[in-house]
């Protein structure tokens, strides 16, 4: 069986701070990271490999330093790794970005592809499906649990206050979730393995696409402009009441805007 | 894609006994807005089995116009079903914009029809306006984990799609109901579905819990410090004829199911009244519920930045606070 996990190397957004001045993202010295939910859905290709044995590629697409997190996917036991970069791809909106990935994949051979749900800088969980219609693929998202049965798959998917078990025949996308599982380590010989291996490069001239659905220009959404939440203005913080008058303060507040 | 109309659409997501899930019925309201300005309809379109309450309920939220299309293959909802009736309706009809409740099937059917339709789509927006320079949707949209606040156009293609956060916008006042009603035919044989529901579980606590609709919310974190803590939370919010919420760290120690979450991975909330117990303020519980009416925040650290945003903030341990609260309430309302 052959899996392909799309990884996206993301900046640890936990660590993003904003410049009280300006009020912009300082991304410089923040780690970057494989993206949580892809790391889990690495995971789990990993687990159904160690299970039933399957040939695991990693693939990113973005610039060229991509490549630390896919010889990170490497280290942990992925067996292949494929960077998709060229400034030609750059800018790309969700929809361009899966039209890119999915004329990759369309190169490789996959029975399953697994993506993350949302990787948590662009945050829009869009790419996954996205990618699955470009490839006329159906797709379970919110996996937190993979089984193969035969040329089927059987996830578990996150559904409001419950749980699906869904079934789909094989190939077929899913997107996964970090509460999937708790990733393991690399292991030192992984490590080492990983930097012997060869990550192969795919750019443009390696592509069948219309160069006018790639990158900033092919995208059909811009992002016109980013600021930061101006922030609620704090009220009053009392720090000087014991319990029983802080109880009181709170309901007199609630009266005053006839809450009760 | 061309568009035919001016009309904005936007989708009513139904349950699988026919009803409206909140979500369709408050996009009705910035939908009128935008609808008003763009000079076209107000459309609602209902997918799902056994409908009626459903377009009823459209009717008298304001719909000027419903499309309906009802039939067993929509009671449930599948991707490959829903992608291929929306994809019908909007080739067809062709308006300029739909909204889709992002809810975790429209984030699921947003982008299988962006990619089918060869269009934008916004993500999980939570504000909505017309850019009045070119005419097209200002979609608002939080990223990078709430920290950052985007504004995105979709300037050449149509229609323009985003899903819209629930929780975020009111629902409309009920009107008198004068929505032209379509119907149409369209089914998707079985065949043509290639996912099989085998079975639902429901978590053995689960209780379907209406954050996003509650009016008071009383929510409990880390500073809970167990599941047993969550009694004094819960009394506070019966007292109050409140729901609980809980930040994702009580959640993740497993003092509380994950339906209770608030914030970023969790539920948008905009109560009349917030009271935050043992709950530091991080930005993605903050994404979740800054927009509260009124936020109440108790907590033992000084410095915790839920104060930043709290109307009122008491510095303090809940568990002596929260219990003579409930019974002052209690008193108050005798
Ligand atoms: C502030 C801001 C707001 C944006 N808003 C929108 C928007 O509303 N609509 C829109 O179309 N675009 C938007 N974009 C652009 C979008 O972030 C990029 O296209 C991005 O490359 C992919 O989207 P994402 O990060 O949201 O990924 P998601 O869709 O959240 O990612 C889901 C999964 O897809 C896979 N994946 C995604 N990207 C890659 C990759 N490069 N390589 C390998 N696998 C990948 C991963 O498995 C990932 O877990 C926005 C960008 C910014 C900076
Ligand atoms: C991608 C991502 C998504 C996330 N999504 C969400 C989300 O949707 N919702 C969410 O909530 N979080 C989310 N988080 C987690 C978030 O970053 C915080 O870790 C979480 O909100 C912390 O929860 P907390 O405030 O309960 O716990 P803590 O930060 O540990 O705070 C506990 C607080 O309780 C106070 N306290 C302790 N004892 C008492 C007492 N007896 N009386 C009064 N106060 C007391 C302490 O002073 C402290 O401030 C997300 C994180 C990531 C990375």
């Amino acid at each position: 069986m052959n899996i392909v996990v799309c990884i996206k190397q993301v900046p640890n957004t936990n660590e993003v701070k904003l410049d009280p001045k300006t009020g912009t993202l300082i991304r410089e010295g923040v780690p970057s990271i494989i993206n949580p939910d892809d790391k889990a859905g690495l995971e789990a290709a990993l687990r159904l490999k160690d299970a039933k044995g399957a040939h695991i590629t990693v693939l990113s697409m973005g610039p060229p330093q991509a490549d630390a997190a896919l010889r990170e996917a490497l280290a942990m036991g992925a067996d292949d790794a494929v960077l998709v970069t060229d400034r030609a791809f750059g800018g790309a909106d969700t929809w361009a970005t899966a039209y890119t990935i999915a004329a990759a994949l369309k190169t490789m051979d996959y029975d399953l592809i697994i993506t993350g749900r949302q990787a948590i800088d662009g945050d829009t969980a869009q790419v996954g499906p996205q990618i699955s219609e470009n490839l006329n693929l159906t797709n379970i998202s919110y996996a937190e649990d993979i089984k193969v049965e035969g040329d089927s798959v059987i996830v578990k998917r996150q559904f409001e206050d419950r749980y699906h078990i869904i079934k789909a025949k094989m190939p077929c996308l899913i997107t996964a979730l970090s509460e999937l599982n708790e990733p393991r380590y690399m292991t030192p010989g992984g490590i080492f393995d990983a930097y012997q291996k060869e990550i192969k490069v795919i750019t443009r001239k390696d592509l069948d696409v219309d160069d006018s659905c790639l990158g900033l220009k092919g995208s059909p959404t811009h992002v016109v402009k980013t600021f930061t939440k101006s922030a609620k203005a704090a009220g009053t913080v009392v720090n000087n009441l014991n319990p029983q008058e802080a109880a009181e303060y709170i309901l007199e507040k609630l009266r005053e805007k006839f809450i009760i | 894609m061309g568009t035919k109309t001016k009309d904005l659409w936007v989708l009513l997501e139904t349950n699988e006994d026919g009803t409206a899930k909140n979500v369709g019925i408050e996009l009705l309201n910035p939908g009128r807005r935008l609808a008003d300005k763009q000079g076209g309809k107000l459309v609602s379109v209902v997918i799902g089995c056994h409908t009626d309450a459903a377009v009823k309920e459209a009717g008298v939220h304001g719909a000027d116009q419903i499309i309906v299309v009802d039939g067993e293959e929509f009671r449930r909802y599948t991707t490959d079903a829903y992608t291929a009736a929306l994809a019908h309706l909007l080739k067809k009809h062709a308006p300029t914009s739909m909204l889709i409740g992002a809810t975790p099937n429209g984030r699921d059917l947003g982008p299988r029809l962006s990619c089918r339709l060869g269009t934008g789509l916004t993500a999980d927006c939570t504000a909505l306006d017309i850019d009045e320079a070119s005419g097209n949707i200002a979609w608002t949209r939080p990223a990078f984990g709430g920290n950052l606040m985007a504004v995105i156009l979709c300037p050449d293609h149509r229609p323009q799609l985003g899903t819209v956060r629930p929780g975020v916008f009111k629902k409309p006042d009920v009107c008198e109901d004068r929505a032209e009603i379509i119907r149409e035919d369209f089914h998707v044989p079985a065949d043509q579905i290639r996912t099989t529901l085998l079975e639902t579980i429901r978590e053995a606590s689960a209780e379907i819990v209406d954050l996003e609709g509650a009016d008071i919310i009383v929510s409990g974190g880390r500073g809970v410090g167990g599941a047993e803590g969550f009694r004094v939370i819960r009394e506070l919010a019966d007292v109050l004829g409140g729901t609980v919420g809980a930040s994702r760290a009580a959640v993740d120690e497993g003092w509380i199911s994950h339906s209770h979450q608030v914030g970023q991975t969790g539920k948008t909330v905009g109560p009349k009244l917030y009271i935050a117990c043992g709950i530091s303020g991080a930005i993605q519980h903050l994404a979740g519920m800054s927009s509260s009416d009124v936020i109440v925040a108790i907590n033992k650290d000084f410095d915790a930045p839920i104060f930043g945003i709290a109307d009122y903030g008491f510095v303090g341990n809940l568990f002596e606070i929260v219990p003579l609260l409930t019974d002052e309430i209690k008193k108050a309302k005798a």
